[in-house]
């Protein structure tokens, strides 16, 4: 078949061109400009190089926030996970229970993410906040103003009642698409409980699940809006998370340099993660 | 070896609604006896399934019992009454090797070393997935999936009862002769219960000793193939099972004549006269029909002639009534109209589709 040659299908595209650059590449290459910049009052601007690229990836502000920032991804992830795959499991495959259940789980999704925080800032508030009065009425000194700990089980509890939905809703997807002669199956080759899960379970929701993992892990990367609402980042820095962080640099501080520069490596960590995650899951299932 | 016999067995997929035509498989009460190799024959959606899922213990009925060699197992699990299997989609556990699949049932019942290694080994070489033993059961083709369905199903060597619900579909014709022979020849040696499902009648014919036809969720008819070719019980069972199926004519019958298409043709037996309410028909095979060569008989226009190997089909028109004879290879037909003729012996009568036996 003969192909017609008109550059003008170039015209076709160009819509989306102009969407992508405004949307992305522009506000990208805006940072990119920064990050090699010194500026002054805003608008005088002089070439810096990699300094602020050097001064951030040596900064012990920075591998501070770093450190908080996996330890928090790492807990959401082994909390959330688990608990929403075992949620998945108990919820029905069938009947009128099924929609009553959808429903609830999307709830917590449905939650602007600053009302969320606004939320858990009440609940969690010890001298009249429903979780507070109740933890300091059985005994415990809570106060996750001022501790630390308590900011971060506060925070953590936060975000699993947030999004373990979402992993939930993910994995039942995974698990209704199996069909009903899997299980016949299992049940007439006298399959275990734990044998049905590891061999047709697991199996079928190794897709969905990684997807899961893939969204809380960048997700809860670039979480800003709940933590910021609920504690700012303290008590002190405590609860200072990489984007937190990042944001009071660049608006706290107007250090828009430092602030691109580290803008880039944590989205550069953020797509290698992801890159890596992918690629090492999606090989294993090529090679099972 | 066990004998199955199923106790006024009834079945609806809707535990609220009781009315007759809601159930999936009506009140139905069998016997398998211990050993049997069955056939349940029927179209899709007469309740074939349900009743071999009652039999595994997958669902439990709504009414009814199971006993296996007399004791109760209505209320069992599918694990507690060992049973086997085979579905009509192939189940593999894809993360598994083919080997680990085979050995799964028995793995799950304690059995290790050895005694796993021996069944396995002689049940992948039946099923010649001997070479295929070391690698993931992951994308094979439908065959080898189906076949490691099977294999699944007949590795335990001491089920109750082996149940096949149509696993030959997904498999090519080629490959289904020899698997069937294989379970046939199988049956011969371990004399396991095994009962086979299927809608395709010389599946059912060359495998079953016995054959239970099912129509609209109950049994219509059980017996040997001849008694299915020869007598069908149910003017369904004519027409399921031959091929072509039975003529079923709609008939007046007066005593020992019946009036088909206007014209008036005796019977051999005495039917008396059912009533004017009811149905009657008047069966016959169209390899009990013979073109008379000298024009007598029923007139018939000739429409078309399809040869078909062994023996010619013509389809014939007896005023509005289609029939199809069977007539031998070399035999010269007349052009245009012809007459036939019934084989008496051969003419069945049928009261609201059941047959009806009549008096001499």
């Amino acid at each position: 078949m003969d192909k017609i040659a008109d550059n003008r299908a170039w015209f076709m595209v160009l819509p989306v061109l102009v969407l992508v650059a405004f949307n992305a590449v522009i506000p990208l290459m805006t940072v990119v400009n920064y990050s090699v910049q010194e500026s002054f009052a805003g608008n005088v601007f002089f070439f810096e190089g990699s300094k602020w690229f050097e001064q951030v990836l040596h900064s012990d502000r920075f591998h501070a926030a770093l450190l908080r920032q996996f330890v928090f991804t790492g807990t959401i992830l082994a909390i959330e996970i688990p608990l929403g795959v075992v949620i998945a499991l108990t919820m029905p495959r069938r009947g009128p229970w099924v929609s009553v259940c959808l429903v609830l789980m999307a709830l917590p999704l449905l939650i602007p993410w600053n009302v969320v925080g606004a939320i858990w800032n009440i609940f969690a508030l010890p001298d009249f906040g429903l979780l507070g009065r109740l933890l300091n009425g059985i005994g415990l000194h809570y106060n996750f103003t001022r501790q630390a700990s308590d900011a971060w089980l506060t925070l953590v509890l936060m975000d699993v009642w947030h999004w373990t939905s979402l992993v939930v809703l993910l994995a039942y997807a995974g698990l209704v698409a199996i069909p009903d002669a899997y299980y016949q199956a299992a049940k007439i080759d006298g399959a275990s409980r734990w044998a049905v899960f590891r061999y047709i379970q697991l199996p079928k929701m190794r897709r969905v699940l990684t997807i899961a993992v893939l969204l809380r892990l960048m997700d809860s990367f670039t979480i800003y809006t709940e933590p910021f609402v609920l504690t700012g980042g303290g008590p002190g820095n405590a609860t200072t998370l990489l984007s937190i962080d990042l944001v009071k640099i660049a608006l706290g501080q107007f250090d828009l340099g430092p602030a691109a520069a580290m803008s880039l490596v944590y989205f550069l960590m953020v797509l290698a993660m992801s890159w890596v995650f992918y690629t090492v899951m999606t090989q294993g299932e090529a090679r099972t | 070896m066990t004998r199955i016999d199923l106790v006024d067995l009834a079945h609806s997929y809707n535990p609220q609604t009781q009315s007759a035509g809601e159930y999936a498989l009506k009140k139905t009460s069998l016997t398998f006896a211990a050993g049997g190799a069955y056939a349940l024959l029927g179209p899709s959606g007469c309740g074939k399934t349900t009743l071999l899922n009652l039999m595994s213990g997958l669902l439990t009925p709504t009414e009814g019992a199971i006993l296996f060699d007399g004791v109760d197992v209505t209320l069992r699990t599918t694990e507690q009454r060992n049973i086997a299997q085979v579905f009509q989609f192939p189940v593999v556990y894809d993360t598994m090797s083919v080997y680990d699949n085979l050995a799964f049932p028995l793995r799950n019942r304690g059995l290790r070393g050895a005694a796993v290694d021996l069944r396995v080994r002689e049940i992948a070489a039946m099923l010649d997935l001997t070479p295929t033993l070391a690698r993931k059961a992951k994308g094979l083709t439908a065959d080898s999936k189906q076949k490691i369905s099977l294999g699944r199903g007949l590795v335990r060597a001491d089920v109750s009862a082996m149940l096949f619900d149509e696993p030959l579909t997904v498999i090519d014709p080629h490959l289904k002769w020899q698997l069937r022979s294989q379970l046939k020849q199988l049956h011969a040696q371990v004399a396991t219960t095994m009962i086979y499902v299927t809608h395709d009648q010389t599946e059912a014919l060359t495998f079953a000793e016995k054959v239970i036809v099912m129509y609209d969720g109950a049994v219509v008819q059980i017996g040997t193939p001849e008694e299915l070719f020869e007598h069908p019980n149910h003017t369904f069972v004519g027409y399921f099972i031959g091929s072509p199926g039975m003529n079923v004519l709609p008939a007046t019958i007066n005593g020992k004549t019946a009036v088909v298409g206007g014209h008036t043709i005796s019977l051999p037996r005495f039917y008396g006269k059912p009533l004017a309410s009811t149905r009657t028909e008047l069966g016959i095979r169209p390899e009990f029909i013979r073109i008379s060569e000298n024009g007598k008989g029923l007139p018939v226009r000739i429409k078309r002639v399809d040869d078909v190997g062994r023996y010619k089909l013509a389809r014939v028109a007896l005023g509005p009534l289609a029939l199809n004879v069977m007539v031998g290879e070399d035999a010269r037909l007349p052009a245009d109209s012809a007459g036939i003729v019934f084989e008496p012996g051969r003419l069945h009568v049928y009261v609201d589709g059941h047959l009806v036996e009549g008096s001499a």
